[in-house]
């Protein structure tokens, strides 16, 4: 299977038509005129309602469950709990999988499914869960992954040994340790002239995707599933379903609904087997629509940290080491992705020693899953805090002190990699040349910057495109449009093809109509996906070129494409008028048959992406408060396909740090009970909490991409909190280093300052 | 099975009659028993605005009103926002300018603004802000929400 296309055809001097400007997305109006089909949006005849009974303890053994009553309410189908689940055994990835779709033997934290019921209406199914009886004998718990790694500490998994430490013999909540380093950082620390050792902490944050997940399942008496729902990953789902079911991949049909939000949280299933199980026991159609309240108490949150980094330089700016010891905190089971921290954390930097120890502990919170960059930007908070501190300490401006230390084409990262052309420096340049960097920091305020990156990502990708009698085109998609592929992706089939992208569609494909999709995360849909299709486009211009060649009674090389048109490659060839596609398609279709391109590839090539946040706050000394009065994002993004949804990538990832940085959280109570699972009390950004978010896009190109795309999504959220620490930091006199951010924090933080002066 | 109330109303111009339990909320009802499934939920406590509809000309979250309480109202959702093949100018501003990316915010968004535009026809930045920060949006940053609105009220002051 090819990774990459043999020829890219990358040539930066194209003239490209289509690529690079802004069409309306084709999926836009249905979005604008409400008939956009989001995961709760699905009704079927004879459709149930399905509702889930939560574990209102963070950590208890589950001694019984008795459905019997609810299974007795007039209108309720079917009830369902852990016994209708098949037996995998603790601790195996699948075997962590269900258990945390459905409690065995424990419930694990505050909001974790322990029974279903599908009845005929809502309000049934609700007064069928206060007939269930479960009894509970509670543990005690933990959540903060400090006390978590206490030798005292109550312990969730019985069976768990650390991994990575040798002889590890006794049950811990400590997952795994490990360690990632190059070059001798005692030398280089020995070289520093200035050394500066920070500790930081970082607290959970939800996604905060606004569609709560939502699916409906059905399953035919035969035992065939239909599955409907909001995922990032139709196929990962199928297989996983497949794994904890017990059900054959060709009975698991998946068909993805537009997906209101997801940023890595619906990258892992939480209501589908529960709404699979609930049908195939009914015997009917099943929807389930997580409320707010679930959301929060039971699906994706990302990792809290701690963290401590130590970061060495000379007087001329050079960096000669650097170290970290960072702790990650999962839910009750594995799955935080911790590593990508140690190996991009501080990659960017030409660095040639470094050290890090990493942790990842399991506590009784829900399951982490991803968000943009899973596990780095809350890590980086802390390294750019520590950066910008050096900088300032040796008297150099933040930006020439990262431009001193840029990694450029040819450096060799800590994860193996060695950079191919790279945009950092470019990106640092455009920073410091544009107009927010250059305005003087208005009076009261105080400016912060940061720079973050992301590897972006390839994999499995899977993909066609069907040319029309009319040539028109059609594309089969499987890796779930975020925010605006469909029309990138479409843009490029267009560039190829030499034809206006109106006369492009693009539609999502079920699980059984293509073969496997890797998720939509690490920015790689753009990436990969239109690699699919550009080579599918190629392989439909090679048999258009056939064809066209069969038209004319001459041989397939002596015909190219251009612009659209199959034309005679010399003038020896013959006296041939250029053919279109809808020409070619009209004439030879009905004889030879349908002209397709179809392509599968475990894409490689992605180029790394850099970014560098500009950021003005104003600090209300006597509230805490902080204003973002200025917000800027400069990022590389190798090649802006469609340029309105790159910036609309960086303004959201830019404000989803805000929010991370200045107020969002989880606040448990004493009883490990989450007390914020509501929009109310768990804080997002709002329209009047920002100002304008300004975006400049630097394009230096991925050759190994035909347009030279790198990838968008990550980046932006990952210098985000560490650009308003800093900013922070310029006003009020002390650089934060615990999120959030938040009003009562900052107050003792500037008092604490003024009472040590 | 619980006693249902007998609800006549309006929606989008549509006469429409129902059955509905007493708790059922008007977001409940449009969505599940009339299956205008384009105005959506986010909370169902009132705090994001992808509910957002008119009912007699008020804007008002679905979630938070009983379905029984719309008995003779008008109700104004997204679906009737379009006249025809005549987009809103604010949906085609949203269309032009991105100011939707995953969508989910989408309706609510435009319900809010229209009611904006309709007291406000030249708002500045500041008065979109506030008045659409009852409306979450997690993808966009508000920046291109904010800019669509600016162009559609820009449009349709006919300047
Ligand atoms: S669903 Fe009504 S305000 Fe959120
Ligand atoms: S566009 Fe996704 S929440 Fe607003």
């Amino acid at each position: 299977m090819a990774t990459i296309l043999e020829k890219s055809g990358f040539n930066p001097d194209k003239k490209l038509k289509i690529v690079g400007s802004s069409p309306i997305k084709h999926d836009g109006i249905d979005k604008v005129t409400g008939r956009a089909k989001f995961g709760a949006d699905m009704y079927l005849p004879g459709m149930l309602v399905g509702k889930i009974l939560r574990s209102p303890h963070a950590h208890a053994i589950i001694k019984s469950i008795d459905i019997s009553a609810a299974e007795k309410l007039p209108g309720v189908k079917a009830v369902i709990c852990r016994d209708d689940f098949p037996e995998i055994k603790a601790g195996s990835a699948d075997g962590d999988m269900t258990r945390n779709a459905m409690a065995r033997e424990k419930a694990l934290y505050d909001g974790h499914p322990v029974a279903a019921v599908a009845a005929t209406s809502e309000s049934i199914a609700k007064e069928a869960l206060k007939l269930i009886k479960v009894e509970y004998e509670v543990l005690p718990h933990v959540i903060d992954p400090v006390e978590a790694m206490k030798p005292d500490a109550p312990i969730l998994h019985d069976y768990l040994r650390t991994k990575g430490v040798k002889g590890a013999d006794q049950p811990t909540n400590v997952v795994e340790r490990y360690e990632l380093g190059i070059g001798d950082v005692a030398a280089g620390f020995a070289e520093a002239d200035v050394i500066v050792e920070r500790e930081f902490d970082t607290k959970p944050m939800h996604q905060g995707y606004i569609e709560p997940q939502g699916c409906v399942a059905s399953t035919t008496e035969d035992g065939q599933i239909e599955l409907w729902c909001s995922t990032q990953a139709p196929w990962v789902y199928r297989d996983r379903l497949s794994n904890i079911l017990k059900i054959e991949t060709a009975k698991i049909r998946i068909q993805q609904s537009e997906m209101g939000g997801g940023f890595g949280g619906k990258t892992g299933f939480y209501p589908e087997p529960i709404a699979i199980q609930l049908s195939r026991k009914a015997r009917r159609p099943v929807k389930i629509a997580l409320t707010r309240n679930e959301v929060f108490r039971a699906t994706g949150p990302v990792s809290g940290t701690k963290s401590r980094i130590k970061i060495g330089c000379k007087k001329d700016g050079t960096i000669t080491a650097a170290e970290a010891e960072l702790i990650f905190q999962t839910g009750p089971f594995t799955g935080s992705a911790f590593t990508n921290a140690p190996q991009a954390m501080f990659t960017r930097y030409a660095l040639k020693n470094v050290k890090t120890v990493s942790y990842e502990v399991v506590s009784n919170r829900p399951k982490v899953n991803s968000f943009r960059a899973p596990c780095v930007p809350q890590v980086v908070f802390g390294v750019e805090g520590v950066i910008e501190e050096l900088a300032r300490k040796i008297g150099m401006d933040p930006i020439d002190f990262r431009l001193k230390n840029a990694a450029t084409e040819g450096y060799k990262t800590i994860y193996g990699e060695t950079f191919g052309p790279i945009g950092f420096v470019e990106t640092l340049e455009a920073a410091k040349k544009c107009d927010h960097y250059r305005t003087p920091v208005p009076p009261g305020q105080g400016r912060g910057t940061a720079s973050g990156f992301w590897f972006n990502r390839g994999g499995e990708t899977t993909g066609t495109l069907n040319i029309g009698i009319d040539g028109s085109v059609t594309l089969i998609l499987g890796t779930t449009d975020v925010a605006g592929s469909r029309i990138s992706i479409s843009m490029m089939a267009a560039e190829e093809l030499g034809i206006p992208v109106d006369k492009v569609r693009a539609v999502m494909a079920d699980t059984h109509s293509l073969g496997f999709n890797r998720v939509t995360a690490g920015s790689r849909t753009t990436f990969s996906t239109g690699m699919v299709i550009i080579d599918s486009a190629r392989k439909a211009i090679a048999e258009l070129c056939k064809r066209a060649a069969g038209l004319w009674g001459v041989s397939p090389d002596a015909v190219t494409f251009e612009d659209g048109y199959c034309k005679p490659a010399g003038a020896n060839v013959g006296n041939f008028e250029p053919l279109s596609i809808a020409q070619i398609a009209a004439k030879t279709m009905a004889t030879h048959g349908a002209i397709a391109g179809h392509s599968e590839m475990n894409v490689t090539g992605a180029g790394p992406g850099f970014g560098l946040h500009i950021v003005d706050v104003a600090v209300d000394q006597e509230t805490g408060r902080v204003d973002i009065k200025r917000y800027t994002v400069v990022e590389d993004a190798g090649k802006a396909i469609h340029r309105l949804q790159v910036e609309g990538q960086f303004q959201g990832g830019a404000v989803q740090g805000i929010g991370w940085a200045l107020n969002e959280e989880y606040c448990y109570g004493k009883d490990g009970r989450l007390e914020n699972p509501s929009f109310l009390d768990y804080r997002m950004p709002v329209a009047s909490d920002v100002p304008m978010i300004d975006t400049e896009i630097v394009e230096i190109p991925n050759p190994r991409h035909p347009y030279g795309l790198r990838g968008v999504g990550e980046v932006p959220v990952v210098p985000t909190m560490a650009a308003i620490a800093n900013a922070i930091g310029q006003c009020i006199g002390v650089r934060p280093q615990s999120l959030p951010m938040s009003p009562p924090k900052l107050l003792k933080l500037i008092d604490d300052h003024k009472a040590k002066k | 099975m619980s006693k249902k109330y007998h609800v006549t109303t309006t929606v989008n111009g549509d006469g429409y009659e129902y059955l509905c339990e007493a708790q059922q909320t008007l977001l409940d009802v449009l969505r599940d028993e009339l299956q205008l499934a384009g105005t959506k939920e986010g909370c169902a406590t009132g705090d994001c605005g992808a509910c957002t509809v008119m009912v007699d000309g008020t804007m008002v979250c679905a979630c938070l009103v009983l379905a029984v309480e719309t008995d003779g109202a008008k109700v104004d959702t997204i679906e009737g926002m379009a006249q025809g093949d005549k987009l809103h100018p604010l949906q085609q501003k949203f269309l032009e300018l991105n100011g939707s990316q995953c969508g989910i915010c989408t309706p609510g968004i435009l319900i809010a603004a229209r009611a904006l535009l309709a007291r406000n026809p030249d708002p500045t930045e500041t008065e979109i802000r506030y008045w659409l920060a009852g409306n979450l949006c997690r993808c966009t940053g508000y920046d291109k929400i904010i800019r669509s609105v600016q162009a559609a009220a820009k449009e349709m002051r006919g300047a």
